[in-house]
């Protein structure tokens, strides 16, 4: 039986007084980073891994881009060169993407609902060190006799089927970075649900943690279908069965169709956080509130819905009847509204502000503007007709690196500058920072832009030679991959700079902010309202 | 260079932008290089609009697909330039540099309302033109041709279903040597048809309603046309339909649409489109052309007759794996240089093409290649390569391999357990 603690002597602190907080610093050395159970911690973990793995993929990038830049096989083999696409893709969204959501949840959703750490700590440490192991065992395969996967990310059987026994590694990477993935959404959904600060309803919560909210439902959702997927390939594969093989009574459409059930939610996985990110960088240096909160909260949840009702449009060659098409055409179409809405929203936020354009606000602006490019060419990918001739172009390369690079990078990349200050405690290097936007966002059209006209000509994608017509323009792209690609080492020397030093950040760091983030000291102190703050003093979004 | 025309811009910017906090450098510089850059644009040879965008292409659909693509990228662009606008005009007068107070609106369900409903008629314009076109390209009735299209790793086969013609179709066996030999000796003597010809064109009439089936034989492939906005994947064990009716008479080039493994981007398609008369003249020829070397294929041929025929079969369907030079990948592909099976028992050699290797990616050339085409190719890996066996193989030994082959099989397994 416990004993009440105040009759032992132990003096009390009354609510919100500050407590001595030495005995509660981090460890010291390497144990702190493997048994930390601070949501700061794993956050900076999840960012830092995200940073070296979009190196890992953005190197694959390369090699796709030196193969294609010219005509004629002259660095790599096609079989590894199809095994660049299939890695960079499962890098870039599995081990880019993601975690730095993942690692942008947890450093901020606690401090932005007023709660002092994730509701499941130690399920947390577990979620990203399972990262590191699932992605050594994916890279492993590069190294293995029959090389690593080549069907493509999408793992198409019967194609996929053919790989030599690297399969069995990356199936088995796929679970775990699926397990990964649903304990942190479960942690986000608990964190958000128990841990809110008092006052802090469900309309008072920032955008960032409402799509990280419908986001994590997402992944709840969909991460089963894919890991059932992949078990399905692995019978298949090594004990018989024949799910996906005609021969055998299968069908090799319906993986098709389990997968984009996944597949498609899982792009807006992709994309709703970062909706988030730009609904909080916005107001703040256009210094006035966001405009239609309440529609923003509404249209990220019916994109949410809407996006398990789509998944065929990425099926619309496979031969589905005419009913089928044309109800996946207009139920992509409609998918337009409530994303036409939230760009809407972010102009209507900045129309009548009082604009500076500080690093943050450039990417923020740059993804609205090129976010809105990829949605467009979304748009006319949607008309079914069309798409006929699109589908496995670089016509499609073009639009979702649109939307992932200068959509879901740009966001991740504005909000690295947007909260560094609160993170480090100092200021990045705003110079270095716009000279790092201005360059990327050149190179990065240089790079996408010309693969709208060579898949409109023809080009179809997953080839790792052309015919000569097409050579203009690939060689144009990869010039700006390469632009694009090393620009990337100056946003790691801002990083690292503003790591160790810079101008010391104030509380609030930017003048137009609202939020509790900004009602913490920078950097924030290892330990976040322990009392939960007094909402009524402060905006909290 | 760079940092004096930045020193330069920097001391101007007071006049115009009278920023508060930080200048905008970055952006001066990099829009001075930018204009540099385009203004050296017309010396990079562009190709003409035409090759930039989606072909017109040749049948009355293809022709309603190009103007769909065109409504809604011109629908795009639009909405593009509303946005855009919007965003520069605010950009522009909305900064605080401009010494203005933020207005402190946030919310009005009246143009939310706006902008929720405008899109969706702009939509309902947009599907019902596109429904349209999609019940027309679903109209495979009152065909009347029907043709066969199976993708194979990594080829197309077609079977003219009424004609009594059917055969193999892939890259060009000279070009799919000679691009493993070497890009750069590959680009100059192919040039603007490298990857653009296949050794058996498929020939098909004008003016009349064709009907594609798809189907593929390994793993999924898909037939695309891009002039006649025909793309429809071909899966083992389903038959896809597709259907076109073409107005003009040229050669259409194509290609597999669909990753389909190591060689996915050297399986080009090309239709050539003829008058029905002409066809007609065509379809007899190639019969008559079939049928004679059906007759003649059993025939009895010296080495160097084998040799040649066999190094052109080797190049158009087995160096996509083994290689051009016999190496094959380690790893991945057996080499056939110095290879047990092509210096051991023939037999093993014959049964082993005939009928393939379960478990790898070996197939069974059994149907898709001729006892004749099959000999030539035995008997070119047994020569070639540094192989020297010296060994020559018959059409007439592969017919007998061909119906002792479960025998053959067997014996191969075990030579490879062994």
């Amino acid at each position: 039986m416990s004993t009440d603690s105040s009759h032992d002597g132990v003096t009390h602190h009354a609510p919100g007084e500050h407590h001595d907080h030495d005995e509660h610093g981090p460890a010291y050395g390497m144990m702190r980073w493997i048994t930390t159970t601070n949501h700061k911690d794993i956050g900076s973990l999840y960012l830092w891994f995200s940073l070296i793995m979009f190196f890992i993929g953005g190197a694959m990038a390369l090699v796709i881009r030196a193969e294609l830049f010219q005509p004629g096989i002259q660095i790599v083999d096609p079989m590894f060169f199809n095994s660049m696409t299939t890695m960079h893709a499962l890098v870039m969204i599995f081990g880019v993407v993601m975690p730095a959501f993942v690692g942008l949840a947890n450093w901020m959703i606690p401090m932005m609902i007023g709660a002092p750490d994730m509701a499941l700590p130690r399920l947390n440490n577990w979620s990203f060190w399972i990262m590191p192991f699932a992605f050594a065992i994916l890279l492993s395969t590069l190294f293995m006799d029959s090389g690593g996967p080549a069907g493509g990310w999408t793992l198409y059987p019967p194609l996929s089927l053919q790989m030599g026994d690297s399969f069995a590694f990356v199936i088995f990477a796929i679970h775990f970075m699926g397990i990964s993935s649903v304990m942190g959404s479960i942690n986000i959904v608990a964190t958000i649900f128990n841990m809110r600060a008092p006052g802090v309803t469900f309309m008072k919560m920032p955008m960032f943690v409402w799509t990280w909210l419908i986001t994590a439902y997402l992944l709840i959702a969909t991460i089963p279908v894919l890991a059932g997927a992949v078990t399905m390939l692995l019978t298949d594969r090594y004990f018989g069965t024949s799910f996906f093989s005609a021969a055998g009574g299968g069908d090799p459409v319906m993986f098709q169709h389990i997968f984009w059930f996944f597949g498609h939610p899982e792009v807006y996985i992709l994309i709703l956080p970062a909706f988030g990110i730009i609904s909080s960088i916005i107001p703040t240096f256009a210094r006035k509130p966001l405009f239609g909160y309440d529609s923003m909260v509404y249209a990220t949840a019916s994109i949410a819905f809407l996006s398990f009702i789509v998944w065929a449009h990425h099926m619309f060659t496979t031969g589905m009847p005419l009913a089928g098409s044309l109800f996946f055409m207009m139920s992509t179409m409609l998918i337009s509204v409530p994303t036409g809405v939230k760009v809407f929203n972010w102009v209507a936020t900045m129309w009548r502000g009082a604009m500076t354009f500080e690093t943050p606000m450039l990417f923020a602006i740059g993804f609205v503007i090129m976010f809105t490019i990829g949605g467009l060419s979304g748009l006319m990918l949607a008309i079914t007709p069309a798409d006929i001739q699109y589908h496995d172009t670089y016509f499609v390369v073009a639009h979702f690196h649109y939307v992932l690079v200068p959509g879901a990078i740009y966001s991740i990349m504005a909000a690295t500058y947007y909260w560094i200050p609160k993170w480090t405690g100092n200021m990045y290097d705003e110079t270095l920072g716009k000279w790092h936007f201005w360059i990327s966002t050149v190179f990065v059209n240089v790079l996408f832009f010309p693969m709208h006209f060579v898949g409109l000509a023809g080009m179809n994608r997953r080839i790792p030679d052309y015919s000569l017509q097409f050579a203009d323009w690939n060689m144009v792209a990869s010039i700006g991959a390469f632009g694009f690609g090393f620009s990337q080492l100056l946003f790691v020397w801002i990083v690292i700079k503003c790591v160790r030093g810079g101008k010391k950040a104030t509380s609030e760091v930017w003048e137009g902010a609202r939020g509790l983030e900004w009602t913490v000291p920078s950097p924030a102190p290892y330990h976040t309202f322990e009392t939960a703050p007094d909402i009524s003093k402060y905006a909290v979004r | 260079m760079m940092i004096d025309r930045h020193a330069h811009i920097g001391e101007s910017i007071p006049l115009t932008t009278p920023h508060p906090t930080r200048s905008t450098a970055p952006a001066r510089t990099l829009l001075r290089l930018l204009v540099t850059g385009f203004s050296l644009l017309p010396a990079f040879a562009i190709a003409s609009w035409d090759e930039l965008n989606m072909p017109v292409g040749v049948t009355d659909l293809s022709a309603e697909v190009h103007d769909l693509h065109m409504r809604i990228f011109y629908v795009c662009c639009v909405i593009g330039v509303l946005v855009f606008g919007v965003m520069i005009v605010s950009m522009f007068l909305h900064r605080k540099s401009r010494g203005v107070k933020p207005a402190t609106f946030h919310e009005s369900t009246k143009v939310e309302i706006v902008w929720t409903v405008v899109p969706l008629l702009i939509l309902v314009a947009m599907a019902v033109p596109a429904a349209k076109v999609l019940i027309k390209m679903e109209d495979f009735s009152d065909s009347e041709m029907s043709i066969k299209v199976t993708g194979y790793q990594w080829r197309w086969h077609y079977d003219y279903l009424d004609e009594d013609i059917a055969f193999y179709s892939a890259l060009d066996a000279e070009q799919n040597l000679a691009r493993q030999r070497g890009a750069d000796q590959a680009l100059e003597q192919f040039g603007d048809t490298y990857l653009r010809e296949v050794d058996n064109e498929l020939v098909v009439p004008t003016g009349v309603k064709i009907r594609f089936l798809n189907t593929a034989a390994d793993v999924i492939h898909s037939w695309w046309v891009p002039d006649l906005a025909l793309k429809k994947d071909a899966i083992p064990g389903f038959i896809n339909e597709n259907w076109a009716t073409i107005n003009e008479p040229g050669v259409y080039n194509g290609k597999c649409a669909e990753l389909c493994g190591r060689d996915h981007g050297f399986m080009p398609i090309v239709v050539r489109a003829v008058t029905p008369e002409e066809f007609k003249i065509w379809a007899d020829e190639k019969r008559a052309e079939t049928l004679a070397s059906l007759e003649s294929q059993h025939d009895p041929r010296d080495l160097p007759t084998l040799l040649a025929q066999g190094e052109s079969v080797y190049g158009a369907n087995c160096s996509t794996c083994h290689q051009a030079e016999g190496q094959g990948i380690p790893g991945m592909f057996p080499a056939i240089a110095g290879s047990d099976v092509a210096t051991g028992d023939i037999d093993v050699h014959v049964a082993m093409v005939l009928h393939g290797v379960d478990g790898t990616p070996m197939n069974a050339w059994s149907g898709a290649l001729t006892d004749a085409e099959i000999a030539a190719v035995v008997t070119y890996q047994r020569n070639a390569f540094g192989n020297d066996t010296g060994d020559s193989v018959q059409p007439l030994d592969v017919r007998a391999a061909r119906s002792t082959a479960l025998n053959a099989a067997t014996e191969f397994d075990m030579g490879v357990t062994q």
